[in-house]
């Protein structure tokens, strides 16, 4: 593990700012400096200082205190939406590449239906059957976007893979297709797939975000990074630039390590991939 | 060629058949009173509530329900705005043209800046060039548009003054006000998008930049900018082509996020004014026709992309 860091000082240096991050998202309520929704209207609208580092907003919420709790909102959204995508995404790939025929003509048709949504329209148009939009059916709404990019990776090193010896091999001792497609395949997808995942999780960091800049995410008053942008954005014509501007930075330096552990890990697990991008 | 068209063309039906599906489900899911959808608000009077509920066939079951709502829709019925009462089509079809002269202008810079950044830094790999246009792609695919959005209306819109911060001139009665007000929208619109073209006209061209025949051109002693643009481009733009055509068909969704911080009057922006407005008959209405416009840039980047490289519609004939 160390050699492998050490040849690949990208993914040593993507992976700490995520595990940062993440640390930032579980200790929040023992990093921030504030409670994050405390209103002290005296104190608003206040420029960056010692006692706030990111200026407060009309409210007098602490940005920086707000900046910290939004991460929980982000990686959270990303780590159920992820999950729902690779879940569904996965299983319908190694299903309809293993199995072929009759289930992979339909299943592909659905995934075409959803790859016919422009991604973040469709995600709206899910949210937007709510009469009150809900963080969780953002989750839902970003996982079922995400589901054609994982069931296409997978359908298609499944088809690759089913023809390869070592499978011909497992079939004719006589194991069963569940075993095959769990123990054989599924561990030979490994590589692409965390590839995949991660640079999902900076999609749905984004998605989240700009969901929720909609009003289609997370509601008033948690602390959101999409959402606090969209609130104080209407400050902007008063030069306040630091409510708008600490939330946004926050959601590029997220979607940034991730894309870029992605890009890494990508050079270093798969050169064929790489080729392809 | 005809054979390849007509086959994408019969792959098309079932997924646009699938797709008004959905759209179908969508609206049946989204709270509130059909009735009022296609009214086009909350309505008191029995005699007209018999009327809608008979015309659009909601007192039939669910099947019969999709057919009769395919029908109008066909015929660009897609029910009336809630809160306006206005026909959802000409809502959108109102509003078409400032997104398109949105998008196309992002399109355009996005593609411009793609290729002759992208050129030079495939040409000059390693060189500083192509350094900060590596570093400034990842960038771009991480930065969230409304953020950007949001720093250029800061600096150019609020503190230098150079450009208005947003808002809308027709160009037919003040071109030049109407061009001033489209710079910003444009270059936040073409970042994500020039970005991913960037990335994909250095590396197509990595690629064939090291292939034979270029060293053939070399050897012919043709000039640099000659193997370049005469040699190398045309085999590696093919790519490009692809990305490029799938962007022009996901416009509206770039547009949706774009015209809210700007105050662009075109359709993304009433796609989100509908949302905070529970006007659910003009965003399925959006929603459909984003999908078949998308559908349809796909077909036309398909066929584009057979007649550019012949050896596409000839391998997956013989598939």
């Amino acid at each position: 593990m160390r050699t492998f860091l050490r040849r690949n000082p990208r993914i040593l240096l993507g992976g700490t700012i995520v595990v940062l991050l993440v640390f930032i998202a579980v200790f929040a309520p023992v990093i921030a400096p504030y409670d994050p929704t405390k209103v002290d209207v005296t104190q608003g609208l206040r420029p960056p200082s010692a006692g706030h580092p990111f200026g407060t907003d009309d409210l007098g919420r602490d940005v920086l205190s707000r900046v910290i709790w939004g991460s929980r909102i982000s990686l959270s959204v990303a780590l159920i939406s992820v999950s729902i995508g690779f879940g569904l995404g996965v299983s319908l790939g190694l299903a309809a590449g293993y199995f072929g025929g009759l289930f992979d003509l339909l299943a592909m048709r659905l995934i075409d239906t959803l790859l016919a949504f422009p991604a973040l329209l469709l995600a709206i148009a899910i949210v937007a059957t709510q009469e009150k939009p809900e963080i969780q059916y953002a989750m839902i709404a970003i996982g079922i976007v995400a589901v054609p990019a994982y069931t296409r990776l997978t359908r298609a090193q499944a088809l690759a893979l089913r023809e390869r010896e070592f499978i011909l091999a497992a079939r004719t001792v006589g194991a069963r297709p569940v075993r095959i497609v769990f123990r054989h395949i599924f561990p030979n997808l490994a590589n692409a797939l965390v590839v995949q995942a991660t640079l999902g999780t900076a999609g749905a960091i984004l998605a989240e975000a700009a969901l929720s800049f909609l009003g289609l995410g997370a509601q008033a008053p948690t602390p959101s990074w999409g959402q606090d942008i969209s609130y104080n954005a209407r400050y902007l014509p008063n030069l306040f630039w630091w409510m708008s501007l600490a939330p946004g930075t926050a959601i590029f330096l997220a979607v940034f390590s991730f894309n870029f552990l992605g890009d890494a890990l990508r050079d270093a697990l798969d050169p064929r991939l790489r080729r392809a991008a | 060629m005809g054979q390849y068209i007509l086959r994408r063309l019969l792959l098309m039906i079932p997924v646009a058949f699938l797709v008004s599906v959905v759209v179908f489900v969508l609206i049946h899911l989204s709270p509130g009173d059909p009735v009022a959808i296609f009214a086009g608000g909350e309505v008191q009077d029995p005699v007209v509530i018999a009327a809608v509920r008979q015309q659009y066939g909601l007192d039939q079951p669910l099947p019969a329900q999709y057919v009769i709502w395919l029908e109008h829709a066909l015929q660009g019925d897609f029910g009336r705005s809630l809160r306006t009462r206005q026909p959802v089509l000409e809502a959108i079809t109102e509003r078409l043209p400032k997104t398109l002269e949105l998008g196309g202008a992002a399109l355009l810079l996005s593609i411009v800046i793609a290729l002759v950044v992208g050129t030079i830094a495939a040409v000059r790999r390693n060189s500083v060039v192509d350094l900060v246009a590596t570093g400034v792609t990842i960038a771009g695919v991480s930065l969230p548009n409304f953020y950007l959005g949001i720093v250029l209306i800061l600096v150019f819109g609020l503190v230098f003054r150079v450009f208005p911060p947003g808002g809308y001139s027709d160009f037919a009665t003040d071109p030049f006000e109407n061009l001033k007000r489209l710079v910003l929208p444009a270059i936040t619109l073409a970042s994500a998008s020039t970005a991913l073209n960037l990335r994909q006209v250095r590396s197509s061209l990595l690629d064939v930049l090291s292939q034979e025949y270029l060293r053939t051109a070399r050897a012919k002693g043709l000039r640099e900018r000659t193997i370049v643009m005469r040699h190398a481009w045309k085999n590696a733009l093919i790519p490009v082509v692809t990305i490029f055509g799938l962007q022009v068909g996901a416009i509206l969704e770039g547009a949706i996020i774009t015209e809210t911080i700007f105050f662009w009057p075109g359709v993304g922006r009433l796609a989100v004014d509908s949302i905070n407005g529970r006007d659910y008959p003009v965003v399925q209405g959006i929603v459909l026709l984003s999908a078949l416009s998308y559908m349809a840039s796909t077909l036309v980047v398909d066929v584009l992309y057979a007649w550019l490289d012949p050896r596409i519609s000839y391998r997956s004939r013989s598939a």
